[in-house]
């Protein structure tokens, strides 16, 4: 056996050792989920994100909405009356990196796609208190302008190195997708997507 | 069924996992030295540091000795009870899943017989039960009160329940046909066809209709060009089509602003008046038929004399 002395008095060694034990927790929690289908498979239905969706999510993310939004619906049913099917797994393959947030100052958003009308999202960003009196959410005016995402192409391009697959096509196809749009379309185009390929049973 | 690529990685996670706890076990177990006698003293360590310093060997002390060996036991036990060890599922054979279950079950179990006997009821008659409205009123707070408002009084652009005015029909059956495939109200655009001139006449013609203040020539011109764009669906008196969702224009109620420039607005742009169906939003809730009976009830009952 090494003795005390020899680890304490071997940098390297103490380094090594110290990586390995720290290690074993990931290696058994962690790493195993990558050979796991639930996880790495997506649902059915589930398609990577359109150019427009994937700027609407940066900005989604630029805003902060993640601090006051989860996207998790957790198998409990005063959840799932309220939001809908619980989450899986497989619905999150596309979301690099995924938005599942930690505390829910307004409601969870991943089953809001579809929920309400194009129109309520906009007068809901612009002034939530127009629709909801009650809500303590901020209003967000200055989406209102044009989309400007230059990057668009390379960020497809990046999101294809770890597997999100978009063809060449669509690609090529993102600056016109954005062309004329507001940030607003691109963030409610976002969220009207959210949760559209949940279980349906 | 494994949801594994292979099945080296149920053992790979239960030999690290077994190895960890057992290797720790034994670690601790090798290192530990006996408890001195009273005053015995602790022997000295064999190395001396900078010169002067050295270490005591003190025994590990005894309480925080239990604890360790405590949580190693506890480890183990989880993992006979509780799924942790690759496929292997726990004597308990409990999952995350079964525990949702059983709880939607039992609460079925304690609903249901409440639905069902609503389902029996016609929607007035539901509508007339303050047990039904009370449930009604909490599944409209859940589902529709972020539109509608919680007091159902709407807002701009979303039509208020309670005002006795509706747009495709206020009878049970319609609200209930509204509420659970949702509506979509399309109002085209006519600000090109009609021009700056023309929409600003049609709009002053709108607002004769229901004898608010207009401009007397401009109405008078806009007469026929409502005949001619707007008649088709809001009806040639104006009072609207409810088959469409078409407005009543002859009434005080404004969905989107009764005021020249918000009239000028709807007319130049266009509305599109879209309601979600609750059927998609209830899509996997239990009880979906009878929350659609009481959200029905509910709002039908909104709008009966107060």
């Amino acid at each position: 056996m090494i003795s005390h002395e020899t680890i304490e008095k071997n940098i390297g060694l103490l380094i090594v050792l110290t990586i390995l034990v720290v290690s074993i927790g990931g290696l058994v929690q962690i790493v195993p989920l990558f050979f796991q289908t639930s996880t790495t498979k997506p649902v059915a239905d589930l398609k990577p994100y359109t150019a427009l969706q994937l700027s609407g999510r940066d900005i989604y993310i630029r805003e902060g909405c993640v601090g006051c939004h989860s996207q998790m619906v957790r198998p409990f049913r005063a959840e799932t009356e309220r939001y809908g099917h619980y989450s899986v797994a497989g619905e999150y393959v596309y979301d690099r990196p995924f938005l599942w947030g930690s505390k829910r100052t307004g409601p969870d958003l991943q089953r809001v796609g579809g929920r309400y009308s194009d129109a309520w999202h906009r007068a809901h960003l612009l002034n939530p208190r127009d629709v909801v009196p009650e809500s303590n959410m901020p209003a967000y005016p200055w989406l209102d302008r044009p989309l400007k995402d230059a990057d668009i192409q390379q960020k497809m391009r990046t999101l294809n190195w770890v597997g999100t697959g978009y063809s060449d096509k669509e690609i090529a196809d993102a600056p016109a997708e954005l062309e004329g749009k507001t940030e607003l379309d691109a963030l409610i185009a976002y969220l009207q997507v959210l949760g559209t390929h949940a279980p349906k049973n | 069924m494994s949801d594994f690529t292979s099945g080296f990685w149920p053992i790979y996670i239960s030999v690290i996992t077994l190895v960890s706890i057992i290797g720790t076990w034994v670690f601790v177990k090798s290192h530990t030295t006996r408890k001195l006698a009273p005053g015995e003293k602790a022997e000295l360590m064999e190395h001396t540091w900078d010169g002067d310093l050295q270490d005591l060997n003190n025994p590990l002390p005894r309480w925080w000795l239990g604890l360790f060996y405590g949580t190693l036991a506890f480890a183990l036990i989880y993992l006979v009870l509780w799924p942790g060890l690759g496929t292997f599922k726990g004597v308990l054979g409990w999952t995350s899943l079964g525990e949702y279950e059983a709880e939607v079950k039992a609460a079925e179990a304690k609903f249901q017989p409440v639905y069902a006997g609503f389902m029996k009821q016609d929607i007035a008659s539901v509508a007339a039960n303050p047990e039904a409205r009370a449930i009604g009123k909490n599944l409209f707070l859940t589902y529709c009160s972020q539109c509608h408002g919680s007091d159902a009084a709407g807002a701009t652009g979303f039509p208020n329940l309670t005002d006795h005015d509706w747009l495709y029909g206020g009878d049970p059956d319609t609200i209930k046909a509204s509420i659970t495939d949702g509506r979509a109200g399309v109002m085209p655009a006519l600000g090109e066809a009609l021009g700056p001139q023309g929409t600003k006449e049609v709009a002053n013609y709108v607002l004769s209709l229901s004898g608010r203040k207009h401009d007397a020539a401009l109405a008078a011109a806009g007469r026929q060009k409502f005949a001619d764009n707007c008649a088709a669906c809001h009806g040639a008196d104006g009072t609207g089509m409810a088959a469409m969702g078409a407005p009543n224009l002859t009434d005080k109620v404004w969905l989107y602003g009764g005021s020249e420039a918000a009239i000028i607005e709807t007319i130049a742009k266009g509305r599109n008046g879209v309601m979600p169906g609750a059927a998609q939003t209830l899509g996997t809730t239990s009880n979906k038929d009878a929350k659609l009976h009481l959200l029905a009830a509910y709002v039908y009952g909104l709008s009966q004399k107060k």
